[in-house]
């Protein structure tokens, strides 16, 4: 055998966590981190004390309040959402049980599971790292294999410290080029799910590299992996480099001293090497993208700001999806999508709602104010963005636009029964899901970056960012 | 967990792609911390005249009567894709569809309805398309036979196609078995693994309180 076999960062973090070949092609792979929240996470710990197994080691293993949780200011345990409650209690008092770590709703540390696992140093590279939530794959940023998985396989998770497993496929995405102005990672992957399609990275891990990635900050890189569950893939890495480390020293459950060194120099080989094989290539050049919205009810379904519905399906992709897509949405093939008059527009999830992005939003807005008769809400992804924002004074550019500011959570990002825009209502939304009532009963919703909801919200349409933007 | 070997069911066409978990069950309907009580909202988005509502859209095809007794659904590409919602498997499966015939499901889908006993079977579109048309056309009455062994989906009408599915799901659907009990088998290699991953990386391994510092 050579030793010298060169490896991709999949492998490496396949093989450094494999604990056996079962038969059939699975293996038995440790998991290092399990993060939980209260609507998957309390069903998950619910079935594990019914089966009467304990946790592993309760220790690597965290819970958080985001899904169901109340986001209007001044929040208790009330939710919006009819039966809410039950789903706080029943979290609160399993992780009590099992002696695991709960970011309650006071807590400082609250917030969206993928933002506040980074914020804590939770996840670091070379981890494994599940969550019964499909956007687990957010953290591949870090140069961890962290992906969604069901609440059976949580259950798992936490029993064994495993979890039973196929090797994905790999495929490298290299991105060339450099973005331009008013154009962002969420753009980036709004084009490559267009291009690739919804299923395009089914079963696999996509790896992120090339020049544009490299000099995309760490927000940024978390927003183009959260959205690799919308290929269908596992997961997304990107191999961690100088920025990932500064960004990563002194979070809370970071190592520190001696054992910051050891994992730093560990951590240093987490590349693909040069010669490694991939299952599959993809590249796009960053220059050719414009900021992009979605027009249908699948993330597949995106354009150009600029241009128009397309006039027919996707190649292969049944009539009736297009058909039914566009009835849905209330557009025509070949309609415009800028000029579309909105009658909302949300700025939040753990796509879009780091610091970062709140501050690409604020240079819009600032000045500005939001088309009259149209509701606009922004929603921090944690306590600790929205403590941030605050300091810089973010909240007050804002407010003083017509935006409506928020605590921390998922908040409108999902329709849980409680609150929602209103019926048929069209909204532009910086989150992942244009699904059929993702955000409220028959709600319409285009996906967009920060800045083109920042943007469009000003207008009172769809619009490009571009000419707003300093 | 109920196993599965072999089923003749009425079988019912939905074939749409990217039929996400939010469509199977909306957020809404999930309305309990538990896994029962999720046959109703099962596709109540297109199953229901009004949101929220109950009074049934005719033209739904669990609706129509000759779909009445559904246990296999045939649809179309990345079916069960979106959220991980486990609560989508248990919904289908709480409704009576113990096997579901796609050209492909999205990751942690597929993966949900092994450990449920519901059988994910992957066939090329041109398959389905063709199964469809037989069950539309509905002169070999509307059941088809999905053998778990064989790896086949039979029509009445005497076709056969050969179906795809990972080995180990295959594995575990047959028997019926636990997974969690499996993997307990490998309980001292799982230790042996940890004390050595300690020496090799004790960052992983936190001391809870006390890594709780500001
Ligand atoms: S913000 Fe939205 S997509 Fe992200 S975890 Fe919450 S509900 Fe899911």
């Amino acid at each position: 055998m050579s030793a010298a076999a060169p490896l991709s960062l999949l492998d490496k973090l396949w093989l450094s966590h494999l604990v056996r070949e079962l038969p059939g092609g699975t293996a038995l792979l440790a998991i290092d981190r399990v993060m939980l929240h209260e609507r998957t996470g309390s069903v998950a710990l619910r079935g594990l004390a019914a089966s009467g197994r304990p946790v592993l080691d309760p220790r690597r293993a965290f819970c958080t309040m985001d899904h169901v949780v109340d986001t209007r200011p001044g929040r208790g345990d009330a939710t919006l959402m009819p039966g809410g409650e039950a789903f706080i209690s029943a979290t609160r008092a399993a992780t009590r049980e099992a002696g695991i770590r709960l970011f309650d709703v006071d807590d400082p540390d609250q917030g969206i599971v993928h933002v506040i696992s980074p914020e804590l140093g939770i996840v670091l590279p070379g981890l494994t790292l599940v969550c019964p939530d499909s956007h687990t794959c957010t953290q591949g940023a870090f140069g961890a294999l962290a992906w969604g998985i069901g609440s059976t396989e949580a259950e798992h998770a936490l029993a064994t410290g495993t979890l039973r497993m196929r090797r994905p496929r790999s495929v490298r995405v290299t991105l060339t080029g450099a973005v331009g102005a008013g154009v962002t990672a969420k753009d980036l992957a709004l084009t490559l799910i267009t291009r690739y399609g919804a299923d395009g990275g089914s079963g696999a891990v996509l790896e992120f590299c090339g020049p544009a990635v490299t000099a995309m900050d760490m927000a940024q890189r978390m927003t183009l992996c959260n959205m690799a569950t919308e290929f269908a893939a596992v997961s997304a890495l990107i191999a961690p480099d100088e920025r990932t480390l500064d960004w990563l020293q002194g979070r809370r459950y970071a190592p520190v001293g001696e054992t910051w060194e050891r994992a730093v120099n560990a951590w240093r080989q987490l590349a693909s090497d040069p010669e490694a094989r991939f299952d599959a290539e993809w590249s796009l050049d960053a220059t050719e993208v414009a900021p992009m919205v979605t027009w249908g009810t699948s993330p597949e379904q995106a354009v150009a700001v600029h241009a128009a519905v397309p006039l027919e399906p996707r190649p292969g992709r049944p009539t009736e999806s297009y058909r039914r897509a566009l009835h849905y949405m209330g557009l025509q093939p070949g309609q415009p999508l800028a000029g579309l008059p909105l009658d909302a527009a949300f700025i939040g999830s753990c796509t879009n709602s780091r610091l970062e992005d709140l501050r690409s939003a604020a240079s819009v807005l600032r000045g500005r104010r939001i088309a009259p008769g149209l509701r606009a809400i922004c929603v921090p992804g944690s306590t600790r963005v929205r403590r941030e924002a605050e300091a810089e004074g973010l909240h007050e550019v804002f407010l003083a636009a017509g935006f409506e500011w928020r605590e921390a959570g998922c908040s409108m990002c999902f329709f849980a029964g409680g609150e929602h825009f209103g019926t048929r209502e069209r909204v532009i939304s910086s989150t992942n899901r244009n699904f059929e009532s993702r955000q409220g009963p028959a709600t319409r919703t285009h996906l967009a970056s920060p800045e083109t909801v920042a943007a469009s919200a000003v207008a009172g349409c769809i619009t490009d960012p571009r000419p707003l933007l300093n | 967990m109920q196993a599965f070997t072999q089923l003749t069911a009425v079988a019912a066409p939905l074939f749409r792609a990217n039929v996400d978990t939010d469509i199977i069950i909306p957020s809404r309907e999930i309305r309990g911390v538990g896994k029962q009580g999720l046959a109703e909202g099962l596709f109540a988005g297109w199953r229901y005249r009004e949101i929220g509502g109950r009074e049934p859209d005719p033209d739904f095809v669990l609706n129509r009567p000759e779909f009445r007794e559904t246990k296999i659904l045939l649809t179309g590409e990345n079916f069960g894709c979106g959220s991980s919602r486990e609560h989508a498997v248990w919904a289908l499966a709480e409704y009576g569809i113990r096997a579901i015939i796609a050209p492909s499901f999205a990751p942690i889908f597929e993966n949900n309805c092994v450990r449920n006993g519901v059988l994910p079977a992957r066939l090329p579109s041109a398959a389905i398309e063709s199964l469809i048309a037989g069950l539309e056309a509905g002169r070999t009455g509307r059941e088809l036979t999905v053998d778990l062994e064989a790896c086949e989906v039979r029509g009445a009408d005497g076709c056969i196609h050969a179906f795809s599915i990972d080995k180990e799901a295959r594995q575990m659907l047959l028997v019926g078995a636990d997974a969690i009990d499996l993997t307990l088998r490998h309980r001292d290699e799982i230790e042996a693994f940890l004390d050595r991953d300690r020496q090799l990386r004790p960052w992983v391994y936190l001391q809870g309180e006390r890594d709780e510092r500001p």
